[in-house]
């Protein structure tokens, strides 16, 4: 791995008076913005193209990216991101078309829309799908929404909502921001929901599970079908975090499953560029009881065959119950076409083939790694692997230096010290885009590590990363005594 | 002066109706690098095992229960500006907060330094 | 399939290293009720890569995209340099997670320091975070910091602010359990709302410029809220103007929130964008969001780290500032690649620009008959009152392909008052050619 040595000024540090990077006529005019007070200054630095392209280039090269290395970061779905989505999503036709044009003039952009929510609904065996989320996060709160209309709807007050202990922070996030209560539930020692405990805070003041499946150990809930049944039994609704649904699609239908609400991470599950660190896109897939109060707006199609956007509870007699709106404009459309050229791409077949594959690369490593690491769980993980501290007690070596030490060997770290119910865990997700060749290496390197670990040479790793462009950074300075900008 | 302790790692020094209130030695070596800590107005009434404060350290927060009834009278606004006082002398400088006992006698519901000490060592 | 590199034989070597027959035994645990004899019914197979470019393109084509292009309200159509498309693309920007391992993501942690210091710089604020999803979650945000720091479960909401901005909130409102007043829209005129704000409010919330297009001096809003201790929060969905207007910042706001899609943004028919999010250093610890903060590596180099995490929902969970996860990381890198090009002068240059364009669109449309321009000042969009409702009109001129703006009633549609109200916005894309075939539509539709 080539390993940048230099660092790079920030732009404010380059900065040279009396350039700039875009020629724009100078004009002269008479400012006419009523009282408002016009800028004097700002402060921004002056670059010409060339020094911007330099920077941001140098600064490109001092990040790990799926496209340079194996980034097997559980629970994030580092996938390969197929360049033909970016290219789609750059057609002048969806790049200039605009939210607020009349209907007649986009419906192109209407028409995908209702392409895609068609297939998630199929895919899913849902009845509807609120499109708009921005994020998983955002789906997550949408789908709580849904489920808060409901019991209002019905006049009901229930306030508990039961959140697994290995849950996404997300979740009692989410639940808690609307009013709920959360109360978790325990883990078995095979890692899933505790029924005994589950059956114990079950009544009717509960609202609703928020549970992940396959959960965030990678296993998948076996009882989940039984789970559902409990909840709709006592009048609550089952919001299932659809973070891992990569390890499904195509393969297992949600709704057969007797979900009501569940987010699709687009960026994850249907690999859209995650662009350290979003834009993401989380669209709500909805059972029939939970449907009339998606979020507007809503694409529909009319008997004619045209699109039609409803934007208001006032347009279609079947959005009267329709929580509102969540977000500005439609939702993330250019997130919505990297999404059906991947889908497409896959078609039906393909999507089974990725889940399959992603489920069996995560077996591979971990039958590759359990005779020297401890696996958390016993038996078959799903689209990852989960490892804790145990094999390396008395080593002197942490999680956090497993982590780094990968580093150095070309691979982007794991996911680590998440899920919090197991110690120093070690969450492995390879995806069904690594090829045997990459897999095999990376359990060679990891059982190198575990082996010079267990031979006294934990030394060495505690001091990795070495051939990164930093060596590991204050997190504490950085927290205690907050710099955020740069100050001249 | 009595020092006694919980089972959450709070400390807890009376002198007459009022006390200190801070988290173990214990409890900070387990936090690692404490980076802020949220602490009550002053004059809040907390209740046995609610909310007290919140100690952040760079990748958790936790939370730091009242270990009785009682009333805030005072703040250690010093922790404002220097949370590592927390690390470096949990159980003097970096104390929490002064409160008003409710009904001092529940103090002795609490672990005296023997049975904390003994309590911790089977921790884990 | 193109996508997936493992072959039938791997897949059979991996299965036998595993110990299992096949995949499916892998997936035992799924309930029998959820077990498919086979594929998902009704779907097409994969597609090749020029299959699936050829529908896409077919989608793409449907939109009426070409003509003169007159359309704002929230989200603008500018310029944008081909470098910061061609950055934004290279795979080390685009296919990275969010930068939890420092050693490792130094270019996007940089990125995004350096996107802060520019925010902060644009908005006059001391500190801004890391980006949101867009300016109206930005600005849901921004009241729920609000309230968060004055302990009061009430907002208000200027008339003026842009309908889909307020409805989130309201819908924020309905859920989370706060209280929201909105003063009545003043098309043309500034819209305070401070006669609502009393010593129960949280914040104001004002757009500038405002939805008709009005810039506001924010000065008095600033001081009024102030003396009741309430929030000053401000809204600006056309970031552009910030090269011309004076900060939000100077004029006392608490807390700024803006769309930036406008600097190095595609439309998009709406999304993503990016949400700018900025507040004074005092409010810190109750800004949402990702924040990045300098730090040094173990031999003293100068790096940059996440920071403030302990705010967040991974760690604080039920007791987080948002359950926001994510930010817009690669909206927010082209904001900041294409402000670096434009720079301090270019920034002013474009905005000067956009203006002269908005003047030139203004004097044109005065002059067709039926047309009153109801603004006397403005940035790059403005409003026109009509002699017929602007919906009609709007879709006649969409036949002739030129879109001639937003219909105010497509965004207040219970407000009879608006239905003759168009928006119209000009920026640096749009020629006099176009102004010209615009007021050639309307003097056709109006006659």
């Amino acid at each position: 791995m080539r390993v940048e040595t230099r660092a790079e000024p920030l732009i404010f540090e380059l900065d040279a008076q009396g350039r700039s990077g875009v020629d724009l006529p100078e004009v002269t005019v008479t400012p006419k913005v009523g009282d408002a007070p016009l800028r004097e200054t700002i402060g921004l630095p002056e670059l010409s193209e060339p020094t911007v392209m330099r920077h941001y280039t140098r600064l490109s090269q001092l990040n790990m990216s799926i496209d340079s290395n194996m980034y097997p970061l559980g629970s994030c779905t580092m996938k390969h991101n197929p360049r033909l989505n970016e290219k789609v999503v750059r057609l002048p036709g969806f790049a200039r078309a605009h939210p607020l044009q009349p209907q007649s003039q986009v419906q192109g952009a209407l028409g995908l829309i209702h392409e895609l929510a068609n297939w998630l609904t199929t895919l899913t065996n849902t009845h509807a799908v609120a499109m708009s989320p921005s994020a998983g996060a955002h789906g997550e709160l949408c789908g709580m929404m849904c489920i808060q209309a409901a019991l209002r709807d019905r006049g009901d007050d229930r306030k508990i909502v039961l959140v697994p202990e290995s849950a996404h922070g997300t979740n009692p996030a989410t639940a808690a921001t609307l009013g709920f209560k959360v109360e978790a539930i325990k883990a078995n020692d095979a890692g899933r929901v505790d029924m005994a405990s589950f059956k114990e805070k079950l009544n009717d003041q509960v609202a609703a599970i928020m549970l992940t499946n396959p959960n965030t150990c990678g296993l998948f809930e076996p009882d989940i079908a039984t789970i559902a049944d409990l909840i709709h039994e006592v009048g609550g609704y089952f919001y299932c975090d659809g973070a891992n649904y990569n390890a499904l699609m195509g393969r297992v239908r949600p709704g057969d499953l007797g979900i009501d609400a569940m987010h699709i991470n687009l960026h994850k599950t249907f690999s859209t560029p995650h662009g350290g660190g979003g834009p993401g896109a989380g669209p709500v897939v909805l059972s029939e009881a939970l449907a009339p109060y998606a979020p507007l707006p809503a694409v529909v199609k009319d008997d004619d065959g045209t699109y039609r956007l409803v934007e208001t509870p006032q347009d279609d007699p079947r959005f009267a119950k329709s929580l509102g709106r969540i977000k500005a404009f439609h939702g993330q459309m250019g997130m919505f076409i990297r999404t059906l050229s991947y889908i497409l791409s896959h078609g039906a077949d393909g999507l089974y083939q990725a889940s399959s594959d992603a489920v069996l690369n995560a077996n591979y490593i971990k039958a590759g790694l359990s005779d020297v690491m401890a696996p958390s769980y016993e038996g078959a993980c799903m689209h990852e692997a989960l490892f804790d501290e145990h094999a390396l007690k008395d080593t002197g070596v942490t999680t956090l230096d497993m982590a780094k030490a990968l580093i150095d060997e070309g691979f982007h770290p794991m996911t680590i010290y998440f899920p919090l119910v197991v110690k120093g865990a070690m969450l492995i997700e390879p995806t069904e885009t690594e090829d045997k060749i990459t897999l095999d290496r990376f359990i060679s390197v990891m059982r190198t590590l575990v082996a010079k670990a267990k031979k006294g040479g934990g030394e060495a790793i505690k001091n990795t990363p070495q051939h990164a462009f930093l060596k590991r950074l204050d997190e504490t300075a950085a927290a205690r005594n907050p710099i955020l900008r740069w100050e001249p | 002066m009595s020092e006694k302790y919980t089972k959450e790692h709070e400390w807890i020094r009376a002198d007459g109706e009022t006390a200190l209130v801070g988290i173990t030695d214990y409890a900070q070596s387990q936090l690692g690098d404490i980076i802020f800590v949220e602490l009550p107005e002053t004059g809040a009434k907390l209740s046995k095992d609610g909310d007290m404060a919140v100690v952040e350290s760079v990748k958790a927060a936790s939370e730091v229960y009242a270990p009785l009834d009682c009333e805030v009278v005072e703040i250690n606004s010093a922790l404002e500006a220097e949370p590592a006082l927390v690390n470096q002398s949990p159980q003097a400088d970096g104390w929490f907060v002064r409160v008003k006992l409710n009904n001092p006698d529940e103090l002795n519901e609490l672990m005296d330094k023997a049975a904390y000490d003994d309590f911790v060592s089977n921790l884990d | 399939m193109r996508y997936l590199p493992l072959t039938d034989t791997n897949r059979k070597d991996m299965c036998k290293t595993i110990g299992v027959d096949s995949v499916d035994a892998l997936f035992a645990d799924v309930p029998k009720r959820a077990v498919l004899p086979g594929l998902i019914e009704g779907l097409p197979h994969h597609a090749s890569e020029m299959e699936v470019e050829h529908k896409l393109a077919t989608f793409a084509g449907q939109n009426q995209v070409d003509g003169p292009f007159f359309a704002g309200a929230g989200t603008y159509r500018h310029h944008i340099p081909a470098s910061v498309d061609y950055l934004i693309q290279r795979g080390e920007l685009l296919t990275a997670y969010t930068p939890y391992q420092p050693e490792v993501s130094q270019g996007t942690l940089q990125i995004l320091f350096e996107f802060q210091t520019q925010v902060a710089l644009l908005t006059g604020m001391e500190v801004a975070n890391a980006s949101m999803y867009d300016g109206s979650t930005s600005t849901v945000e921004a009241a729920m910091m609000a309230m968060r720091l004055t302990k009061r479960a009430k907002c208000v909401l200027s008339g003026n602010l842009h309908p889909h901005y307020r409805e989130v909130i309201e819908t924020t409102s309905h859920t989370v359990g706060f209280e929201v007043q909105t003063s009545s829209p003043t098309p043309g005129q500034v819209c305070r709302g401070t006669d609502l704000v009393d010593d129960s409010v949280a914040c104001l919330v004002v757009q500038t410029p405002d939805l008709f297009g009005l810039p506001y001096d924010l000065r008095d809003l600033a001081e009024a809220c102030h003396k009741v201790g309430a929030l000053l929060v401000v809204v600006t969905t056309e970031v552009i103007s910030l090269g011309m207007l004076a900060s939000p910042g100077s004029q006392g706001a608490d807390i700024v929130a803006a769309e930036g899609q406008s600097i190095g943004n595609a439309v998009g028919f709406g999304g993503p964008h990016v949400g700018l999010l900025a507040c004074q250093k005092a409010h810190l610890r109750q800004i949402p969001g990702r924040l990045c903060g300098e730090s040094v590596d173990e031999d003293g180099r100068r790096g940059f780290v996440l920071t403030l995490a302990a705010r967040e929902q991974h760690i604080r969970r039920e007791k987080a500032t948002s359950n926001i996860c994510t930010n817009s990381g690669l909206c927010a890198t082209a904001f900041s690649i294409h402000l670096s090009l434009l720079g301090e002068s270019g920034l002013a240059r474009l905005a000067r620009l956009n203006h002269a364009k908005a003047q030139e669109l203004a004097d044109i449309l005065a002059k067709v008959p039926g047309v009153t321009v109801l603004n006397k000042g403005f940035f790059n969009e403005f409003t026109l009152r009509l002699k017929k409702p602007a919906t009609a009109v709007v879709q006649t001129l969409a036949e002739q392909g030129i879109c001639a703006g937003v219909p105010v009633s497509r965004l207040m549609p219970k407000d009879d008052s608006m239905q003759n109200l168009l928006l119209v916005t000009a920026t640096e894309l749009t020629s006099s050619e176009d102004m010209q075939a615009l007021a050639h539509g309307l003097k056709g539709a109006l006659s």
